[in-house]
């Protein structure tokens, strides 16, 4: 997978290695700002509230 | 270092290579969730929460077009002070336990199961909840206060000082009735101005309820200079 990336951009290694590091921020960017902001209410870690267990306070 | 050479390792072999990047890839994803819900929620929740609060103190200092109490209660109705969790440690108090109220890293008062009463009222149970942690982590050292430690509300016009008597360190996330009016399960029967905190415990998880109850001892009048009382210094 990663091999694939690598052979499929363009350049020297140099380049290469640049286009990949702004490949991961943008990944990461993208977890940050959409997908983990998504997940987190779906996940059982942050509940701090109590309620009579219908989800009455989310 | 050809495809073609990568491809003669076999079909098998490239199988396992695919599969053991897809697996390292999602350990790192989860690795960054982590960090994401322990710091960055953070840093996002308390620039929000600063610039709300000072909001909330600039509408204070126009008198008096903001009703003297925290009737307006879209952008909060005051702070919430307790010295056992910080030195200077305040919190916005805003309307609502949802999870987005919360997740601006404020205090939020329940309007449900059971509706919170507010500390100008002659009785009833002024309930609240904030995150242990991420977004804020507003109560994660709810477990350094104790017994006979000082909880201060501030509002407008009012310090309204909490002490607090009684410290549930465990109890179901069912149990809506520690936000009752008069708490029974804090020992006391008749109606009173008691204060509730709630988070969840233990820290990192969601698995119980962390209460801590206060009763109110007396309430100080804010100067013009906003002097904190005696218990806050």
């Amino acid at each position: 997978m990663y091999g694939w990336i690598w052979r499929h951009l363009p350049g020297n290694a140099w380049v290469r290695a640049s286009l990949s590091l702004v490949l991961v921020l943008a990944v990461v960017y993208l977890l940050f700002q959409y997908i983990f902001p998504w997940a987190e209410p779906l996940l059982p870690f942050n509940d701090v509230t109590v309620d009579n267990g219908m989800a009455a306070v989310r | 270092m050809t495809s073609e050479k990568r491809g003669g390792r076999g079909p098998i072999a490239a199988t396992i290579s695919v599969l053991g990047e897809i697996l390292i890839t999602l350990g790192l994803i989860l690795a960054l969730f982590v960090v994401y819900s322990l710091w960055w929620t953070n840093v996002i929740a308390d620039r929000h929460e600063k610039k709300a609060g000072q909001e909330v103190r600039h509408e204070w200092a126009q008198q008096p077009q903001v009703p003297a109490r925290g009737l307006d209660t879209k952008d909060g109705i005051g702070f919430l002070h307790v010295p056992a969790m910080g030195k200077n440690y305040e919190v916005l108090v805003k309307k609502g336990t949802s999870t987005k109220v919360l997740n601006e890293g404020v205090a939020g008062y329940y309007t449900k199961p059971v509706a919170a009463a507010m500390p100008w009222d002659s009785t009833g149970n002024f309930t609240m909840a904030a995150h242990r942690d991420g977004h804020g982590a507003k109560f994660h050292n709810i477990n350094k206060i104790h017994v006979g430690d000082p909880i201060v509300f501030e509002s407008k016009d009012t310090w309204y000082v909490y002490k607090v008597y009684k410290i549930l360190d465990q109890t179901s996330k069912y149990n809506v009735h520690v936000t009752d009016q008069v708490p029974k399960e804090s020992g006391k029967k008749k109606p009173g101005r008691y204060i509730t905190l709630t988070t969840c415990t233990p820290v990192y998880t969601s698995r119980y309820r962390y209460i801590v109850w206060g009763e109110l001892v007396r309430t100080q009048k804010v100067d013009p200079q906003r002097t904190p009382p005696a218990e806050l210094s």
